[in-house]
């Protein structure tokens, strides 16, 4: 196990900067270089985005079940950092779609969010987590104290909005989302398995 | 052995094999643009891609009265970012995952209600007509559009050729099956062969084309090669590619997006703004290669060809008739 010095000065900064190469790729192909964004470059960044955006979700989610597998505590001390970058992917996943897709076409925009579910449900999902960036910080911790946990159990539920957010939205090939929710059933069924067992053994008669 | 030396302008003594296909010489600017670029950028796509079988230049004459002036989508664009399931479901993999792909020989079946029937290589199908090239709009039902100039015969003329009975109240188109060398059909994400079909008088209209090529070109093996279907006042997944069986029927044929998703895409698929898909608006467009600074713009009826064919529909509900 690395100890708390070696996590904050190496393994933090070398996820830090691991989370921010999907964004810097896309950036640099925006001007061409290693690439480009092909014809459709709109399209490109948004599915980019939002694709980082759930892939860090489930990282986050893994991190728990990681530690208990290869009993290895220091591995929270990812955690926020990766949940934060998965908000930073999902904002610019929704910034992508209000700013250069939609141009700021505002009627459009309500209309989508009240009328299309699968952009209802991220745009659910997107609100969720901002209330979770927003709380991530020490100071909210501790003014939330044990209601922090709860309230960031709302993971669970964004996690599997964002899921089916994608699913919804594929038109006939659904075996990337399918990946997606097979992690997702994973790491959750693994809690609840967990929680269950830990529950104290209801007495049984012989 | 005798060698005859190169004379200035002596094309004929090129063979095709000898030119740096498109595809190539684009690869090649894009290896060198990622050489320059430092760090990892680069590596993921400069990765060479399989080149995309060849295609010939075709002998045709512009017909200005069906072609729209405005500004055309690059050779580059029409031919990276397809839908073609046949070859893979991401934008990029028909150009990727297309070059074994054989369009020729080819050879089409017709069938059904009509006086002239049987097999007919393409050459033969296409032998009385003169080519023409007509530059469509082409609007998808995923909510983008590019501008094409496609060269083909009128669809109406191939199908008068075959004599169509009175019975004939459809004509039912069929793609391909060849899941050796069109690797999506190896999972059955629509029901393979991909099918589709028009009414009689849709077919007739002189708007409906049965492309062979794409800017001044025979068909790259991505866009529908050796023979396709354009529909433009359709969604472009009407737009059949790669056809060997033409049949024409009493009732109306099956098309497979209707078979896969009924609610979600009708027989008729007519372009139209105020009927929504069910789980996107169809009301505006974004057109094709504008870069990252190109929202959205207002789709037109019928994809602006509302004169052409309007009529075709005149008393039906177009929101029932999706």
């Amino acid at each position: 196990m690395p100890p708390t010095v070696v996590v904050r000065r190496y393994i933090k900064p070398a996820l830090f900067v691991a989370c921010l190469v999907p964004a810097l790729l896309v950036t640099l192909k925006a001007f061409n270089i290693g690439g480009d964004l092909g014809a459709n470059a709109v399209e490109t960044v948004q599915d980019t985005m939002g694709q980082w955006g759930l892939r860090l979700l489930l990282v986050t989610l893994a991190i728990t079940p990681l530690r208990d597998w290869f009993n290895a505590p220091w591995l929270v001390q990812l955690r926020r950092m990766l949940g934060l970058f998965a908000f930073f992917y999902v904002a610019m996943h929704f910034l992508n779609w209000l700013i250069l897709d939609q141009g700021l076409y505002w009627s459009g925009i309500v209309a989508d969010i009240a009328k299309r579910p699968f952009i209802t449900i991220g745009f659910l999902a997107l609100l969720m987590l901002i209330a979770l960036a927003v709380t991530s910080t020490n100071g909210w911790m501790r003014r939330l104290g044990k209601r922090w946990k709860k309230l960031h159990r709302l993971i669970y539920a964004i996690v599997l909005l964002g899921v089916w957010h994608y699913w919804w939205q594929v038109k006939a090939d659904i075996r990337e989302p399918l990946l997606y929710l097979s992690i997702a059933v994973v790491l959750l069924g693994w809690r609840v398995w967990k929680a269950r067992v830990k529950r104290p053994p209801v007495s049984v008669e012989a | 052995m005798l060698i005859r030396r190169k004379q200035p302008g002596d094309s004929a003594q090129i063979l095709p094999s000898q030119i740096t296909s498109e595809s190539v010489y684009l690869n090649r600017r894009t290896l060198l643009q990622a050489a320059l670029a430092t760090g990892v950028a680069g590596i993921g796509a400069a990765w060479p891609q399989p080149a995309a079988a060849a295609t010939t230049p075709l002998q045709f004459k512009r017909n200005a009265a069906y072609s729209t002036d405005e500004p055309q989508n690059t050779y580059e664009q029409i031919t990276t970012y397809n839908n073609y399931y046949e070859f893979g479901t991401d934008k990029g993999e028909p150009a990727e995952n297309s070059g074994a792909f054989k369009p020729a020989p080819w050879t089409v079946t017709v069938s059904g209600e009509a006086e002239v029937t049987g097999k007919f290589t393409f050459e033969d199908l296409l032998k009385p007509h003169a080519l023409e090239e007509r530059v469509y709009r082409l609007r998808c039902v995923e909510a983008w559009s590019m501008v094409i100039p496609w060269v083909g015969v009128p669809l109406a003329a191939v199908v008068k050729q075959f004599k169509p009975t009175s019975k004939a109240k459809y004509v039912a188109f069929k793609t391909v099956l060849r899941p050796a060398e069109m690797p999506g059909q190896r999972y059955n994400v629509l029901d393979w062969p991909y099918v589709e079909g028009l009414r009689m008088d849709e077919a007739m209209n002189p708007l409906a084309l049965l492309a062979v090529g794409l800017y001044g070109k025979s068909l790259p093996n991505q866009n529908g090669a050796p023979l396709r279907l354009v529909t433009p006042w359709k969604y472009g997944f009407k737009g059949i590619k790669s056809i060997v069986e033409i049949r024409f029927s009493e009732k109306q044929p099956p098309t497979s997006w209707n078979i896969s998703a009924p609610h979600e895409y009708g027989f008729y698929a007519n372009v139209n703004p105020n009927v929504d898909h069910p789980r996107w608006s169809q009301a505006r467009e974004r057109h094709i290669g504008g870069g990252l600074f190109n929202s959205k713009v207002p789709t037109r009826m019928f994809n602006g060809y509302e004169k052409e064919v309007a009529g075709l529909y005149s008393g039906m509900d177009l929101a029932k008739n999706f």
